[in-house]
């Protein structure tokens, strides 16, 4: 049932899907309200598949698919966040791929679950998991800030009389979005990663440091960190802070790789 | 009717070619006695602003080489600078003069600023001497039918000005305008304009930096603001985020390296430049820099035209007036215009002159050649002497405003109408040309 639900949520994110391809193009009023409603019903219908799932039997915290399905939902509310506070739908120009591609891969096919039967204390693996995912996505929402504001950027510099009228928000605001889901995401990534090495010490006993998950996991956390000083210290952003923010992105996609081969933190077929 | 005008504008040549011919305004006088000084001119003056350059003379045979002045003046290359340049003579002179005077030539159809340079130009060339009787004419014509379009179409209302066009870009880069601050760097009318809509859009505070600390203080005061000395421009600028620049320099105020310190004392917070001085203030290496947002003359115009549209019809409205003020002034001009009056004097005697020659064969019978020849020398040496005072008093009154009544009592002592009647036939044959063209 859950999984129905969850299919109901990716068709609604498909024309968020549509709407980002069609967003960089044209401003349609009509068509970002219509994505906006869409988007809020593709959320109710997550919201639901996530309680049911979470209150049946079959509910595994560190299942692949479970956590695709959460980060997606969390990119959605951090997306809504920022819509009530700047009324602009534009980050989902990069938010609705991510989150339609999560959702889908969610929605779909096989459940992969990670070795977890050693972890002793499940309060810190469910706050472990919660904290990554919300760093996660802060840094999705970031990255694609990064990238609106590359490409209005762009606009700006090309002079087009058409610059006038693009569908993105003032170059200002867009920073302050990327700039603001950075802050807010570096503490929850920060207390993920510690909660996580908790759970690695009480169940092992030990970190092991040459551990591919844990390396790009502190790969990752020390990207994002070179994120924030530069941006608070020398308020690097445009081109240098999209470069650091795709180096980011990826560390964390390759964080998330690593659950295939990590010897401590691997995924197995159920 | 022996105008001939030369010029580039904002169509016809890119602000690297405007640059290069840009007269700053202390050197106008002294171009427009050179102009007059040049061959076949005799009278003429010079319209310099950041959108155009444009030459207006009155010619002694309506064929003065007027790229030639150009070339020697400018020292620049014939092929860089005559691809550029469009040229008009006569009518068409006298259209394009009306056509930028009413502001329809403007990089923003309607604004009223052009006009007011037009009248300046007008009095410096005045001043020096270089613009009497034919072009003191052309310009009081050109001043009364920009007033008559203005009054008359909403081409000038609701125009959609440089400044708002600059409050819009600010916007698309600071999201609001609250709080920001604006620097204006060469006080000038124009960028008075634009820091008052941005004034009024929420901007905090004004810095005003002038080469005569005098004015900025006067420009500062007017905006509750600040004036700076010209010497401390580069460490105080970083604290605007919005640049207005305009200074007459020849060469760009802002370059790379201050663009880079401005951004390392602003933690990089972008800066917009609003560059309307021609040459340009900002260059082009510091343009390129990440964060700083330069947009010069020309680029304002370019976000400008696709505002422009609603204003067509105006536009349209504007162009009749001006066809047919053109055609209104053109006839006023071959009436004042001697060399018809002369030529039908000159042919009215001569009927006189052959009827009597005519009446004194008949009573006379057949003439001898040698007679004949006499009779012929005898008449048209009468006739020569009695003409040579009032031709003369004729074309020099020509030169001056008085033509109009010396011209009417000529015609009326002599009984003369058939002038103008070969004037009058040229142009309508030249009409259609002009039309097929536009």
């Amino acid at each position: 049932m859950s999984l129905l639900w969850l299919r109901f949520a990716l068709a609604c994110y498909f024309i968020g899907l549509v709407y980002a391809f069609v967003a960089l193009t044209r401003t349609s009023d009509l068509f970002s309200r219509i994505a906006l409603h869409a988007a809020t019903l593709g959320m109710v219908f997550h919201f639901v598949s996530l309680t049911e799932l979470f209150l049946s039997d079959k509910f595994v915290w560190a299942s692949v698919h479970n956590a695709e399905s959460l980060l997606a939902f969390l990119s959605m509310c951090f997306f809504m966040v920022i819509y009530t506070i700047y009324q602009t739908t534009s980050p989902g120009v990069v938010v609705f791929p991510i989150v339609f591609f999560l959702t889908f891969v969610a929605a779909v096919g096989e459940q992969p679950v990670l070795l977890t039967t050693l972890v002793s204390h499940k309060g810190w693996l469910i706050a472990h998991i919660i904290l990554i995912f919300t760093g996660y996505a802060a840094l999705v929402l970031s990255f694609g800030a990064s990238l609106l504001y590359l490409l209005q950027e762009r606009r700006l510099k090309s002079k087009k009389p058409t610059s006038l009228i693009s569908f993105l928000p003032a170059l200002e605001v867009i920073d302050q979005i990327g700039y603001r889901s950075l802050l807010l995401g570096f503490p929850f990534m920060t207390l993920g990663l510690i909660t996580g090495s908790v759970v690695a010490l009480t169940t092992y006993g030990k970190v092991d440091f040459l551990d591919p998950k844990i390396l790009l996991s502190l790969l990752m956390w020390a990207v994002y960190m070179l994120m924030v000083f530069t941006r608070w210290n020398s308020g690097w952003r445009g081109r240098r802070a999209a470069i650091l923010a795709s180096f980011a992105f990826v560390a964390a996609l390759a964080a998330w790789a690593a659950n295939y081969f990590s010897a401590i933190h691997r995924f197995a077929a159920s | 009717m022996r105008y001939q005008l030369i010029g580039v504008n904002h169509k016809s040549a890119p602000l690297e070619v405007r640059e290069r011919l840009a007269i700053p305004e202390s050197r106008l006088p002294d171009t427009c006695r050179d102009l007059t000084a040049y061959p076949g001119i005799e009278e003429g003056m010079v319209i310099s602003t950041c959108n155009r350059v444009e030459i207006v003379t009155h010619t002694v045979n309506g064929h003065a080489d007027l790229r030639g002045f150009l070339h020697s003046h400018f020292h620049l290359d014939p092929d860089e600078l005559d691809p550029h340049l469009y040229e008009f003579r006569e009518k068409d002179a006298v259209r394009h003069l009306f056509r930028v005077a009413a502001s329809l030539d403007s990089m923003v159809v309607g604004e009223a600023q052009i006009l007011g340079q037009v009248k300046e130009a007008y009095a410096t060339a005045r001043a020096v001497g270089a613009v009497r009787g034919q072009l003191d004419q052309l310009f009081s014509r050109a001043f009364a039918v920009a007033k008559r379009v203005r009054s008359e179409t909403a081409v000038g209302s609701s125009s959609v000005s440089i400044a708002s066009v600059a409050v819009e870009l600010a916007k698309k880069i600071f999201g609001t305008l609250q709080g920001k601050n604006v620097f204006i760097v060469g006080a000038g009318k124009m960028s008075e304009l634009a820091a008052r809509h941005l004034m009024a859009h929420g901007c905090a505070s004004i810095f005003v930096a002038n080469r005569t600390y005098e004015r900025a203080i006067g420009l500062a005061q007017k905006f509750n603001g600040q004036a700076i000395k010209f010497e401390d421009l580069y460490t105080t600028c970083d604290r605007a985020d919005i640049v207005i620049t305009s200074t007459g320099a020849p060469h760009a105020i802002f370059r790379r390296e201050h663009g880079e310190q401005f951004l390392a004392r602003r933690k990089n917070r972008p800066m917009f430049f609003i560059d309307i001085a021609v040459p340009r203030d900002v260059s082009q290496d510091m343009a390129k820099l990440d964060g700083i947002f330069a947009y010069d003359i020309d680029d304002l115009q370019q976000a400008v035209t696709s505002h422009v549209s609603d204003r067509r019809k105006e536009a349209e409205r504007a162009e009749a007036i001006i066809a047919s003020e053109v055609e209104k002034f053109e006839a006023r001009i071959s009436t004042l215009d001697v060399v018809p009056t002369i030529v039908s004097l000159q042919g009215h005697l001569e009927t006189i002159r052959q009827a009597e020659i005519d009446r004194v064969r008949g009573r006379m019978g057949q003439l001898t050649p040698e007679q004949e020849i006499a009779l012929e020398a005898l008449t048209r040496g009468i006739i020569n002497k009695v003409m040579h005072t009032p031709i003369t008093t004729l074309k020099s009154a020509a030169k001056e405003s008085e033509a109009t009544t010396v011209v009417d009592v000529v015609k009326r002592l002599f009984n003369l109408q058939v002038k103008g009647k070969d004037a009058a036939a040229q142009p309508v044959a030249k009409k259609d040309e002009v039309g097929t063209r536009q």
